[in-house]
C-alpha cells in the first residue's frame, strides 16, 4: 500500500513537472514580444522595461524555466500584465465562485444520475430503461451553453424567476447567492448527469452479472437485498471515482458556461486574461486548474486502493 | 455514409489471417440498419453532408444579407428561423454554418488520429522506455480540461479557422493514443504477429500490414464519438469568440452574438444550438451503434448480459 502510493505520487509529480513545462511554454509560443503585445497601446518603455525584467524575460530560457517552477514551489506565478497584482492572488480569488459552482453541480448530478442509473440498471431493457438512455444520450450531445442560453429565455425571460446572469456573494446575501448559483449549476450539472447515469447503469448491470449475485438470489435472498448488500457495494467505488474525476475537471472545465452567466470563477477568469492577452495570468489559471486536477486524481487512486486491495497488490 | 467506410480492413483480416473477428462488413452494416437509433442517425447525418456541401447553393437568402427593416423578426413562411439583429435569414446562416462545423470536426479529428495513431502504435510496439516517455507525455495533455486547453492554445496561436482545428486536434490526440496502444499490446502477442517476424517482416511493415488493420475497430468506434466532441468543442470556442470568426456563420458564434437578444428573440437561441445538438446527438448515436457491433470487450459484456 505504501509503495503504491510512494509510485502514485512520484508519477504524478513527473507529471505535474510536465504540466509546468507546457504552461511555460504557452508564453514563449506566442508570435512576438508578449509583454509588448499585451501592453497594446498602453505601451510605455518604463512599464515595458519592469514587466519584463519582473517576467524573467530577459535571461535564457532554461534559466527562465527553472526559475519559473521553482516560484510556482513557493507560490509566486508572477504578476499580471494588466494590474500588476501578482497572480497567485487574482487566481485564489477566483477560486470560491468555481468551487461553488462545480461543487453544486456534482451534487446535483449524482441526486439525478444515482436513481436513474440503477433503476435503470436493475429494470434492463424496460420503458424507464429506454427513458433513462435517451435522457442520458441527449445529455452527453447537448450543448452545454445553449442549455444556459435556453435556460435564461425560459426562466429568467419568460417566467422572471432567475435571474438571467451575475453573481452576489454568499456574505452579502445568501439567497441572491444562491438564486444566482441555480441556473449555471443546474445547466452544467444536467451534463454531468447524463455521463454519471450512463456509468452507474453499466457499473451495476456489471456487478449484477457476477457470480456472487447469483449465489446470492440462489441462496433465496430477496431482490432488495441483494441489490442493497452485493451489487451496490461493488458497483459504487467506480461511480465515485468518476464522480470525483467529474468534479475535478468542473473545477477548470466551466469556461462557457462562467462566461454565460457572467460568473466570477477561474473559467471567466481565464477567457478575460485570453482577451486582455494577460499571459501571466493565463499561465496561473491554467497551472492550477492542471494541478488540482492531478491532485484529485492521484488522492481518488489512493482512496480505491484503500477501499480495494487488489489494485495495490497489482 | 456508405457500407464501404464502415470496417473494411476488418473484413480484410479474416482472409489474411483467420483470426477471430471483431466484425465483418456485413453483419456490421446489418447490424447498423437494424438498430433504429442508429439508422435515423446516419439518416440525418447524411442530410448535414447534403447540406454542408450544397449550403450556400440551396441556403433561401445570402448568409450575410443584411435587411435592417426586417431585424429580429420571430419565424414566419418566409423565414422559417427568423432573422437576426442585422435582419439576416437564421435558416440560411444555420445551413452554411454546417459546412464550416462539419469541416472543423473532420480535420481536427484527422490530425487527432494520425498523430495519436501514430505515437499509440509506436508506444504500443516498442515498449519500454520509449512507451514511457511517449504514455507520459500523454498524461501532461490529460491533465488539462479539454476546453481550458483548447482555449489555451488558442490564446497562444490566435484565433481563427485553422488554429481552432489544430487546438482541437492537439486535444483529442491523446484519447487515439491510448486506445491505439492499448489495442497495440494485446495484439503484438498474437501468432501472425510472431510469424511476421520470424520471417524477417521489418517493425514498418509489421506494424502496417498486421497491426493496424486489426486495432481498426476500437479506432473507427473512437474516431466516431471524437466526431461528436470536436464539434462541441469547435462550438464552444466559436461561442466564446476564440473560432471561426466573422463574416463566417458558425453554430457557436451565432449564439454568442445573438445572447443579448435571446429574452426578446428566442429564436436567436434556439436554431443554432439545436443544429449543434442534432449534429453532436448523430455521431454519438451511431457511435455508440458501432461500439455494440464492433468493439469485441463490449461484446462479451453484453453476450454475459444476455446469458445471465
Amino acid at each position: 500500500m505504501t509503495r503504491f502510493v510512494l509510485t502514485r505520487l512520484a508519477q504524478s509529480a513527473v507529471v505535474l513537472l510536465g504540466v509546468t513545462l507546457v504552461v511555460f511554454l504557452l508564453l514563449q509560443l506566442v508570435p512576438g514580444d508578449p509583454v509588448r503585445v499585451a501592453l497594446g497601446t498602453r505601451f510605455d518603455q518604463e512599464t515595458y522595461d519592469a514587466l519584463r525584467e519582473r517576467a524573467g524575460l530577459n535571461r535564457p530560457l532554461p534559466i527562465q524555466y527553472l526559475d519559473y517552477v521553482g516560484s510556482a514551489l513557493v507560490g509566486d506565478l508572477g504578476v499580471s500584465f494588466r494590474s500588476g497584482e501578482p497572480v497567485t492572488q487574482i487566481v485564489i480569488e477566483r477560486l470560491p465562485a468555481t468551487a461553488a459552482l462545480a461543487l453544486f453541480a456534482v451534487v446535483f448530478a449524482l441526486l439525478v444520475a444515482f436513481p436513474l442509473g440503477l433503476i435503470s440498471a436493475v429494470k434492463n431493457g424496460s420503458p424507464v430503461d429506454h427513458a433513462t438512455r435517451v435522457f442520458s444520450q441527449f445529455g452527453v450531445s447537448v450543448p452545454d451553453f445553449w442549455m444556459g442560453i435556453m435556460g435564461i429565455i425560459v426562466f429568467a425571460g419568460m417566467l422572471g424567476w432567475l435571474p438571467p446572469s451575475g453573481y452576489t456573494s454568499f456574505g452579502e446575501d445568501p439567497w441572491e447567492w444562491f438564486l444566482h448559483l441555480l441556473m449555471p449549476s443546474v445547466t452544467v450539472g444536467l451534463v454531468t448527469a447524463a455521463i454519471l447515469t450512463r456509468f452507474i447503469r453499466s457499473s451495476v448491470l456489471e456487478a449484477m452479472s457476477q457470480d456472487y449475485v447469483r449465489t446470492a438470489e440462489g441462496k433465496g435472498l430477496m431482490p432488495r437485498r441483494v441489490v442493497t448488500r452485493h451489487v451496490l457495494r461493488n458497483a459504487l467505488i467506480p461511480v465515485v471515482t468518476v464522480a470525483a474525476v467529474q468534479l475535478a475537471s468542473l473545477l477548470g472545465g466551466v469556461i462557457v458556461i462562467e462566461v454565460l452567466f457572467a460568473w466570477p470563477g477561474l473559467g471567466r477568469l481565464t477567457y478575460d486574461a485570453v482577451q486582455a492577452r494577460d499571459y501571466p495570468v493565463l499561465q496561473g489559471a491554467v497551472l492550477l486548474v492542471a494541478a488540482l486536477f492531478l491532485l484529485v486524481n492521484l488522492l481518488v487512486d489512493v482512496l480505491y486502493a484503500k477501499l480495494d486491495p487488489r489494485i495495490s497488490v497489482t | 455514409m456508405s457500407s464501404h467506410d464502415l470496417g473494411p480492413t476488418a473484413a480484410e483480416t479474416d482472409h489474411s489471417h483467420g483470426e477471430p473477428l471483431p466484425a465483418d462488413r456485413n453483419r456490421v452494416w446489418t447490424a447498423l440498419r437494424s438498430n433504429i437509433p442508429a439508422a435515423v442517425g446516419m439518416v440525418i447525418l447524411a442530410v448535414l453532408v447534403v447540406v454542408g456541401v450544397l449550403g450556400d447553393l440551396i441556403a433561401p437568402y445570402g448568409v450575410n444579407e443584411v435587411n435592417v427593416d426586417q431585424m429580429l423578426q420571430a419565424p414566419t413562411w418566409s423565414h422559417p428561423f427568423g432573422t437576426d439583429e442585422l435582419g439576416r435569414d437564421v435558416l440560411s446562416r444555420v445551413m452554411v454554418a454546417a459546412r464550416v462545423s462539419l469541416m472543423v470536426g473532420a480535420v481536427s479529428v484527422g490530425l487527432a488520429l494520425l498523430a495519436g495513431v501514430t505515437l499509440g502504435l509506436v508506444a504500443g510496439y516498442y515498449g519500454g522506455i520509449v512507451d514511457n516517455v511517449l504514455m507520459r507525455c500523454m498524461d501532461v495533455l490529460f491533465a488539462f480540461p479539454v476546453l481550458l486547453l483548447a482555449v489555451a492554445i488558442v490564446a497562444v496561436l490566435g484565433p481563427g479557422l485553422v488554429t481552432a482545428m489544430v487546438a482541437i486536434g492537439v486535444v483529442y490526440a491523446p484519447i487515439f493514443a491510448r486506445v491505439t496502444r492499448a489495442s497495440v499490446l494485446s495484439v503484438r502477442e498474437q501468432v501472425f504477429v510472431q510469424a511476421a517476424v520470424s520471417v524477417g517482416a521489418s517493425d514498418g511493415r509489421i506494424m502496417r500490414r498486421h497491426v493496424l488493420p486489426n486495432i481498426a475497430a476500437p479506432l473507427i468506434v473512437q474516431t466516431s464519438l471524437s466526431l461528436a466532441f470536436a464539434i462541441l468543442s469547435e462550438a464552444a470556442l466559436s461561442f466564446l469568440g476564440l473560432g471561426i470568426q466573422p463574416p463566417k456563420p458558425s453554430w457557436g458564434r451565432m449564439l454568442y452574438d445573438g445572447r443579448g437578444f435571446v429574452q426578446d428573440a428566442w429564436w436567436l437561441g434556439l436554431f443554432p444550438g439545436l443544429a449543434i445538438f442534432v449534429t453532436v446527438l448523430a455521431f454519438n448515436v451511431v457511435g455508440d451503434a458501432l461500439r455494440d457491433v464492433l468493439d469485441p470487450r463490449q461484446l462479451s459484456q453484453d453476450e454475459a448480459r444476455r446469458a445471465s
